[in-house]
């Protein structure tokens, strides 16, 4: 089987430049149908370029990317595609209602499904009660809600939710988690960029790290994310050698005086370690094994410097 | 259908934001003093006893004055209302959701062109219809050509409606504004040497306006609406301000259009090549 056919984003060496300035240096990632992506990176990494790359509201210097198997900014593909953008700006004169019909009507849905479609949609994002509002009388909250619904119009195949709970209170939050999981259920693949990682590794399966304009890690969540582990290491009489030797098993290694914080990618190299630092003379003193987070990975992956 | 829908949409807003319903109420305010100014001229020439051949040319110098006004009004209109909607929407993030459907981007901005197209020729006819209305009524005359200088006068206003759209596809918002009402002013300025050149007789400053006309034929379309509009006798002993010796010629209105279609063009195809 033709294996762009199972992925919902592949992008190849994308790279965009705005003015002499590398906004997105090589981007290439790979989505597959049906699951829930973090697309992770600090600000000024490029992960806003990157995702109006790839629905063709920038156009990229070179590369290219096949969005549902077809080139980035085709213009039927957009059918099958939502979108709410991370500055959600709408015509503010325009009631919740009337902006989802205009969008509707934009997408060329049916009048009488899209008349259901809009209030199926305002009951589901909590937004019936302030039908006739403006939304330029919106909280920032509630025009997340309504910008969600947008992107939900289509009955898309593929959303890209570019922060879609920056602005939103607890339950607003846990309403935006559950509605990714029905639309996942439902078989839609949803592109989540997000700087809150606690959501995305409850909401996600998979996740792209990028830094520097590229993506510097890909890897499952409950799974792999399980596996590697961190480690607080208390040993004194260790030496800058015996310390770089520890690379030969952990993935970082970071020394506060007597204390070593490691990522190894199984726990079961924890004997060889004790074993290796008893052997060049270091006197051990604890040695704790913890699940490392996501908040920390991330931090280990892109640092503190991973924008552009 | 989406050029229907922006076009309604663009329209809508328009209506929506109080625009149209502000600039018709302005439009009334100033038929009002024109109606005013009307009636007590009129008194005062059958007080004096003035002929009646004289009344009619000075009624017809007042259509055209009242159209001029309706003129700048309708340039004013055409570029402080159009100026924001690409340029501002680009800027904001409004279009992002809007460019992401299943509609092509020409499509987007050639419904907004049409949408403005719609408010603007409203605004016009009824300004225009508005001023012939009340010299008819208080003199009993109109506009000569009144057709002609109706689609002289709107077509000057879709020109300024491209170049405004062209402008806001590479430009912010203000320098666009800048940029639209300076071309104007440009070609405004070198109507009126023109006009002094063919008076006087001075070849060089009469090329000064034909090459602003070239850069921007606004103006040039207006004096011909003039010229269309008025008597054949204002037109012909120059006792009226817009009285001409070097009337635009229908090549100077061919070349207009094609200037509002390469306008157009331009914005189209810089709109539909630019990152947003």
């Amino acid at each position: 089987m033709n294996r762009s056919f199972d992925l919902a984003i592949s992008t190849r060496a994308l790279r965009k430049v705005f003015s002499g300035k590398v906004a997105v240096r090589n981007l290439t990632l790979e989505v597959p149908r049906g699951e829930v992506f973090g697309f992770l990176g600090p600000n000024g990494a490029g992960k806003s370029t990157s995702v109006k790359m790839m629905l063709g509201l920038v156009f990229p210097t070179s590369g290219e990317a096949q969005i549902l198997g077809c080139p980035a900014g085709d213009v039927k593909t957009r059918r099958r595609i939502g979108f709410l953008p991370e500055h959600f700006r709408f015509y503010d004169w325009l009631t919740p209602a009337e902006l989802l019909k205009l969008h509707g009507r934009l997408y060329g849905i049916p009048h009488a499904e899209l008349r259901e479609r809009v209030s199926t949609l305002l009951d589901l994002v909590e937004l019936t009660p302030h039908h006739d509002k403006r939304l330029r009388d919106f909280s920032k909250g509630m025009l997340q809600r309504i910008g969600l619904a947008q992107a939900l119009l289509n009955e898309p195949d593929l959303i890209f939710l570019d922060e879609p709970t920056s602005g939103l209170d607890p339950g607003g939050r846990r309403l935006v988690r559950d509605i990714i999981r029905a639309q996942r259920d439902r078989g839609a693949t949803v592109l989540l960029n997000s700087h809150l990682l606690g959501e995305v590794e409850i909401t996600c399966d998979c996740v792209a790290f990028i830094k520097h304009g590229e993506v510097v890690e890909t890897r499952k969540l409950n799974g792999a994310m399980e596996e590697q582990t961190g480690v607080s290491l208390r040993a004194g009489n260790l030496t800058a050698d015996v310390v770089n030797g520890l690379s030969q098993w952990a993935l970082s290694v970071r020394q506060e005086s007597e204390c070593l914080m490691l990522s190894v990618t199984s726990g079961a190299v924890l004997p060889e370690i004790v074993r290796y630092l008893v052997a060049k003379g270091a006197d051990v003193y604890e040695v704790t094994p913890r699940k490392i987070s996501l908040e920390e990975r991330f931090l280990e992956i892109v640092g503190n410097d991973g924008g552009l | 259908m989406g050029i229907l829908i922006m076009a309604g949409v663009t329209f809508r807003e328009a209506v929506r934001k109080k625009l149209v319903w502000m600039a018709l109420a302005a439009g009334a305010g100033f038929l009002t003093l024109f109606a005013i100014g009307l009636h007590y001229q009129a008194k005062d020439f059958a007080a004096h006893g003035i002929s009646p051949v004289l009344r009619r040319e000075i009624a017809y110098a007042m259509v055209t004055m009242g159209l001029y006004a309706v003129d700048l009004l309708a340039v004013l209109m055409t570029i402080l209302t159009s100026v924001d909607t690409l340029s501002g929407e680009i800027a904001s993030g409004t279009i992002q959701a809007v460019a992401t459907k299943p509609v092509p981007r020409w499509k987007i901005l050639a419904g907004k062109w049409w949408g403005f197209v719609a408010m603007l020729t409203t605004y016009i006819a009824i300004m225009v219809g508005g001023v012939n209305a009340v010299t008819y009524v208080m003199a009993g005359v109109t506009a000569r050509h009144l057709v002609s200088g109706l689609l002289l006068i709107w077509m000057e206003s879709i020109v300024l409606l491209s170049v405004t759209f062209a402008f806001g596809t590479y430009f912010s918002t203000l320098t666009s504004g800048v940029l639209a009402l300076g071309l104007h002013g440009l070609a405004f300025l070198g109507g009126w040497i023109e006009q002094f050149g063919a008076i006087t007789q001075t070849q060089r400053a009469i090329s000064v306006g034909v090459i602003a006309s070239v850069l921007m034929p606004s103006e040039a379309l207006w004096r011909r609406a003039a010229f269309e509009m008025q008597s054949p006798l204002a037109n012909a002993m120059r006792i009226s301000p817009f009285s001409t010796l070097s009337v635009p010629s229908p090549t100077m209105v061919l070349y207009a259009g094609v200037y509002l279609a390469v306008a157009l063009a331009i914005a189209v195809r810089r709109f539909s090549r630019q990152d947003l």
